[in-house]
């Protein structure tokens, strides 16, 4: 009898409508995309017919030693080249920031626009400088090294299996750096005046007031940059595309899953594509960078302390 | 952008097609290539040349990108709409094309005679029995070399490698030149110019090559082996961090004098002549010992075949042994230095150079690079792993016998050759 009571609520069309762009624009262009790229990753080209076999590719990219050691070696540098992002360019990133937003440093619009420049550059140009830069035939690296008397220090980077990642990520580090210092430089500008005032009564200066104060404040700008930088990393391809060709040598100690995956799907020189492979590794990829965004948002984002003002 | 290319050419051949309506007599033909580059070549001397012969035939070169043209061609083939005659690209393409119904068969057309087996190869099927593509040219490996620097500094061309590598101590020694201009960032080089180039003299070139798709040799064999153990040598004689020199920086380091020797393929010939302000001369890869036959990498690269549905199939056979008759070839390799035709008989060239590259066909035996027919069909793709695996060598990170073994492991595991 109570349940009569209740007026039946009217539908709300209006919820409907105003999500209705967006959600059919994010499907049309993101998620059906992403579905027919899983779907292509469980069908396998036999005699010109596409036919269905389940997790075989996946099978044979994790059981054929000729696809698992590519990839398991291609997801080592990958991890490599974000934990040197992770180590250098947020830092820099963070310390910048902090030396920007500094009252007393003069000309900081200049800095700050100067340093952004490169982000807004093109893979391309940034690849073909950084080349022209550290070639040992006409590259103003070695010059400007020996030039100090250090010429001996110069190696040919790019060419050298030990050096070539590490070369390649800090030209990825100098490229990128420009966006966890405008993140954290928006972030240190939204600290209340009072909050700083409150800690240079209590004698909280300088450095001591930029570990207990500032950094704790800026901790949740820290965690998106650092989910940018996952996210980016492991979906990057063109630098080492321009830099170090598909084949991204010597010896692949560049090949990252990007390049990895191009070659799969795409094929190079004489190697045909094979979509269907292809598309299982960039399952692989979606999956490696949903795990690591979980993981980011159960893990850390819900233990970050926030401060409301 | 591909669309737009696309669309205009489809537009262009439905308007020529209608024109070849509109004269009744005359019969239009059209020739789909990448090659856009020789579309002033073909306008002004290769077409003429034709159409004063025969009458009656008029003939339209048709080229698109060369990123573009497979999938292009694929998409007219399909759709019924592709020019009458049809560029190939060497081994699998083509074969692909073949096999789907869209080359014809053109293993009688008269003309084909005048092609050695070797050079009818990239254009057959598996077993030789079919050909469907005429060859029209292709590209030679060798030296290039600076002949003011051998002259100053009193070198003999070398034909031993004990020779090749006694010139490259003295160059070295003296230290004017960079003994040999080569790098291998970009890997290719070290596979094409370097593996490819000196190989064939130790695996008897097409004994080799077709003992090693038949099964009956390996790539950890001395024969296979040792090009390896000769490219580990070239390392002193390369500049400074040619481990990071790429390509266009060797062409630069060349052409600039800096360097004396080139490992080289011919189709360097049209932009070295224009850039190098010294005299150059080519040597053919060194033989072991003095008289030793020698093997070069002659490599098809381009042919020309019918398309299956053509509804002008005699004309466009008229054409196809104009493009095999020695005519074609004289014409064809005057334009393009360092593109040789694989005519049978001898072309008369002007380039000095390319008449050295070519003169070689006369005293060594043909062949073409080792991984391009059928063994670059699976994962890992044995072309890529080449390229890969030269430059290790070079670079002194894997040893000949290392690179060959991973090079046959590869192999073994997709291809099964029946014995």
């Amino acid at each position: 009898m109570a349940a009569q009571t209740r007026p039946k609520r009217p539908v709300r069309w209006h919820i409907g409508i105003f999500l209705a762009p967006a959600v059919l624009v994010y499907t049309a262009i993101m998620i059906l995309p992403l579905a027919g790229t899983l779907q292509l990753s469980l069908f396998r080209n036999v005699s010109e017919s596409q036919v269905f076999v389940g997790l075989g590719n996946f099978r044979t990219l994790f059981g054929d030693p000729n696809w698992s050691v590519g990839f398991w070696n291609a997801l080592r540098n990958n991890v490599w080249f974000f934990i040197i992002h992770m180590l250098v360019q947020n830092p820099i990133g963070v310390m910048l920031a902090a030396l920007l937003s500094s009252p007393r440093l003069r000309f900081a619009a200049f800095y700050r626009t100067a340093i952004f420049v490169p982000t807004i550059l093109s893979f391309v140009i940034v690849g073909f400088a950084w080349k022209l830069i550290l070639s040992p035939l006409w590259g103003v690296a070695p010059h400007l090294l020996d030039f100090v008397g250090l010429k001996s220090l110069f190696t040919p980077w790019l060419g050298k299996e030990q050096y070539a990642l590490i070369a390649l990520s800090l030209i990825s580090v100098w490229q990128f750096v420009g966006i966890p210092m405008m993140l954290i430089y928006a972030a240190l500008l939204s600290i209340p005046e009072e909050v700083i005032e409150a800690a240079e009564c209590d004698g909280i200066t300088g450095l001591s007031q930029f570990w207990k104060i500032k950094l704790p404040l800026i901790l949740p700008s820290i965690g998106i940059i650092s989910i940018l930088t996952f996210v980016g990393n492991f979906n990057a391809f063109d630098l080492i595309y321009t830099a170090q060709g598909a084949l991204a040598g010597p010896n692949y100690s560049t090949d990252i899953l990007g390049t990895f995956l191009y070659r799969a799907f795409f094929g190079f020189q004489l190697q045909v594509g094979d979509p269907n492979m292809g598309a299982a590794i960039a399952t692989m990829m979606f999956l490696i960078i949903l795990g690591g965004v979980c993981v980011y948002l159960f893990l850390v984002q819900t233990r970050l302390r926030r401060y409301q003002f | 952008m591909t669309t737009k290319l696309l669309t205009a050419l489809l537009l262009g051949t439905s308007i020529l097609g209608s024109a070849g309506v509109a004269y009744a007599e005359d019969v239009t033909l059209n020739i789909e290539s990448w090659r856009g580059d020789d579309l002033a070549i073909w306008k002004d001397k290769l077409i003429p040349a034709f159409e004063a012969k025969n009458p009656g035939i008029k003939v339209v070169f048709a080229p698109s990108a060369p990123t573009e043209y497979d999938a292009a061609l694929g998409a007219k083939l399909a759709a019924g709409s592709a020019g009458d005659l049809i560029t190939c690209r060497p081994f699998d393409k083509s074969l692909e094309l073949y096999k789907k119904g869209n080359l014809a068969d053109l293993s009688s057309l008269p003309g084909m005679e005048n092609f050695s087996p070797v050079a009818k190869s990239a254009w057959q099927t598996d077993d030789g029995k079919v050909s469907f593509c005429v060859p029209m040219a292709s590209v030679i490996h060798g030296f290039i070399y600076n002949k003011d620097a051998f002259d100053k500094l009193g070198i003999k061309v070398p034909t031993t490698r004990d020779e090749f590598f006694a010139a490259l101590d003295k160059i070295k020694a003296d230290g004017t030149y960079i003994p040999m201009a080569m790098g291998t960032k970009d890997l290719w080089e070290a596979a094409t110019m370097g593996y490819q180039n000196i190989g064939p003299n130790y695996w008897k070139g097409e004994d080799g090559r077709q003992a090693l798709i038949k099964g009956e040799q390996k790539l950890t064999d001395k024969d296979w082996v040792a090009p390896y153990e000769e490219l580990a040598k070239w390392k002193p004689y390369l500049g400074d961090g040619f481990e990071a020199q790429t390509y266009p920086d060797s062409q630069n380091l060349f052409t600039l004098g800096r360097a004396a020797i080139y490992p080289a393929g011919s189709w360097e010939i049209g932009l070295f002549n224009t850039q190098a302000q010294f005299k150059m001369g080519a040597f053919p890869p060194p033989v072991e010992k003095a008289g030793d036959t020698c093997y070069i990498s002659d490599h098809t690269d381009i042919g020309m075949g019918l398309n299956a549905a053509s509804k002008h199939a005699d004309a466009a056979k008229t054409f196809l042994s104009w493009v095999a008759s020695p005519d074609f070839a004289t014409i064809y390799a005057n334009a393009l230095p360092g593109f040789f035709s694989l005519n049978s008989s001898p072309v008369k060239m002007a380039d000095p150079l390319a008449q050295e590259f070519v003169s070689w066909r006369g005293k060594c035996k043909s062949t073409i690079r080792s991984t391009y027919q059928i063994l670059s069909r699976g994962t890992p793709n044995l072309e890529n792993e080449t390229w890969v695996e030269s430059a290790n060598v070079i670079n002194g990170t894997d040893t000949p016998e290392a690179a060959a073994k991973k090079l046959q492991t590869g192999l073994d595991s997709w291809y099964h050759p029946a014995k």
